[in-house]
């Protein structure tokens, strides 16, 4: 089964670990997408800061243009990937080791994706 | 079915409740099986359970005209199959499956005894964490325990068409996510049996205090989960704490008769112990035993261990209770919810006096300031100091928030309302 996996974090928390803290962890997050390399897709992205992000919104006689993210959430989304494993219990138990959910206001959501489009032929 | 006595009405009951009765355990025994099978077989459990659930609506009518046919376990995989197949024909998107149903069903209804219990698989997943709590206490009361929905709604104070979106919803999330039907990995196994465990808790006390019910209001469902324990004790023996929910049932059940005497709650302190059932207390204390012979303590086990303090003692004021503390500070270890701690705090009442207690439920303000309990049990240390206006104040907010009929008319004595 594919899912998308979106790593999320809460940058008011991120700025309270230390420099050092971090990049230990994001060592071990290099390391983690190497263990688990045989089951991400090469779909998938890092992404810049939330500070980098425009969202067009559905207005009344055009769309909106604003800056920002889409959500109002403290979360922001830092990537995605894309996995592919038997079940939801092996991304659940793959996702469980993510190095980042060792900090406070990080989070992993898993999505399965849409694979089959067989209905919309009928 | 083994119980002969099964459709022989009680004293006070109809014809048609006893048989109601004989009903829902010849389904409770069958349906899990017949769902776990069509779902291997169909590889979807959305379909399968549809299926079932509606072959049980079937079979509640007809069986209620016609007596329970012969052999009830093929009667329902045979309405079961039907109803797939009629489902396979409707929906276009099911015709590949058709292939599936061509033979006829060799489903065996009694497991061997050397077999995994197949429904344990299905359980696992109704009670996975990816469901919200409302949802696999649903689904797992109509996919393991064979209710139907207007049963859940009753036993669960929901509406109907809440509970129907929930199991479909839960059903749907199974399916389009992948969630496995199987017994975890040891690795995980412990924290997801916990879950399972907590779900049939929460069945027998939602079955106990419906709110606005009588204390003897839908016993049949406290009657599922301790039969559910018991299912789940005996397919996973070396669970050490599947042992110990079944023993803490099995000792709240046999309380049961002095529990709610005509309708009316009776606490423990006040009960008449002559009324416990005494075969169901030894049949606790065996499980216990075993349970605590594979050494792997635990959060069920040692709230069974309490209640057989309480079971142990001739009279209520002949408890241990400095025993029932003790367990409750090893009970901490495992479980710091408030509830516990606000339980734990009358054993201390009884060991330490009043004011020890109160300074302990002074701390669970916070959390537990709109549960009607801890107005009551505050209540209760305010009056053993002497403090009777402030009790009073406590009792009657207790009062205010409860709306079990039963529990009110308990309060509504103590305040003199």
């Amino acid at each position: 089964v594919k899912y998308v996996i979106m790593f999320t974090s809460t940058p008011e928390l991120d700025a309270a670990v230390s420099p050092e803290h971090a990049e230990q962890v994001y060592r071990r997050v290099y390391e983690w997408f190497g263990t688990h390399a045989e089951k991400i897709t090469d779909s998938g992205a890092e992404l810049q800061p939330v500070t980098t992000a425009t969202t067009v919104t559905h207005g009344g006689g055009a769309p909106v243009v604003t800056d920002g993210p889409f959500s109002e959430a403290k979360e922001v989304i830092g990537g995605f990937s894309v996995i592919d494993v038997d079940d939801l219990d092996a991304a659940i138990a793959m996702v469980k080791t993510w190095p980042m959910l060792e900090l406070p206001g990080n989070s992993v959501e898993i999505r399965p994706m849409v694979v089959d489009y067989s209905h919309m032929e009928q | 079915v083994t119980e002969t006595d099964a459709a022989v009405p009680g004293p006070g009951e109809d014809r048609a409740a006893a048989s109601d009765r004989l009903l829902a355990r010849v389904i409770r025994e069958e349906s899990a099986r017949i769902v776990a099978a069509l779902t291997s077989r169909l590889g979807s459990l959305d379909l399968a359970e549809e299926s079932v659930a509606e072959a049980i609506e079937e079979a509640v009518r007809e069986w209620r005209v016609r007596g329970v046919p012969p052999n009830p376990g093929g009667w329902l995989t045979q309405a079961a199959r039907h109803n797939a197949l009629d489902r396979l024909r409707r929906e276009k998107r099911y015709r590949e499956k058709l292939p599936l149903l061509a033979d006829p069903d060799e489903t065996a209804s009694a497991a061997d005894a050397d077999e995994p219990d197949e429904r344990l698989p299905l359980l696992f997943g109704c009670c996975h964490p990816a469901l919200a709590p409302d949802a696999q206490l649903a689904l797992t009361l109509r996919a393991i325990c064979g209710l139907t929905t207007a049963q859940i709604a009753r036993a669960t104070l929901t509406s109907e068409s809440t509970v129907a979106q929930r199991i479909v919803r839960a059903k749907r999330k199974i399916g389009a996510t992948g969630i496995p039907l199987r017994i975890p990995e040891e690795a995980e196994r412990a924290q997801r049996l916990d879950i399972v465990l907590t779900v049939v808790s929460v069945m027998y006390s939602e079955a106990h205090l419906v709110p606005g019910g009588d204390a003897s209001a839908d016993r049949d469902v406290a009657d599922d989960a301790v039969w559910l324990a018991r299912v789940v004790a005996h397919a996973l023996p070396r669970e050490a704490e599947a042992q110990g929910l079944l023993a803490l049932l099995l000792f709240h059940r046999a309380r049961e008769d002095a529990r709610a005497v005509d309708g009316e709650l009776v606490l423990l302190a006040e009960q008449d112990r002559a009324r416990w059932d005494r075969t169901l207390i030894a049949e606790a204390q065996t499980v216990l035993e075993r349970a605590a012979m594979l050494r792997r303590p635990g959060r069920w086990q040692l709230h069974a261990a309490i209640a057989a303090c309480h079971a142990d003692a001739p009279a209520g004021d002949a408890t241990d209770w400095l025993q029932v503390l003790t367990l409750y500070d090893m009970l901490l270890a495992y479980d710091r919810s408030p509830i516990v701690r606000l339980n734990r705090a009358v054993a201390l009442e009884e060991v330490d006096g009043s004011e020890a207690a109160l300074r302990e439920v002074d701390l669970l303000q916070g959390d537990l300031t709109g549960y009607h309990l801890w107005h009551a049990v505050r209540a209760r240390m305010l009056r053993g100091l002497g403090r009777d206006d402030e009790a009073l104040a406590e009792d009657l907010r207790a009062l205010e928030l409860t709306a079990n009929q039963a529990e009110r008319r308990l309060l509504e004595g103590r305040t003199g309302r």
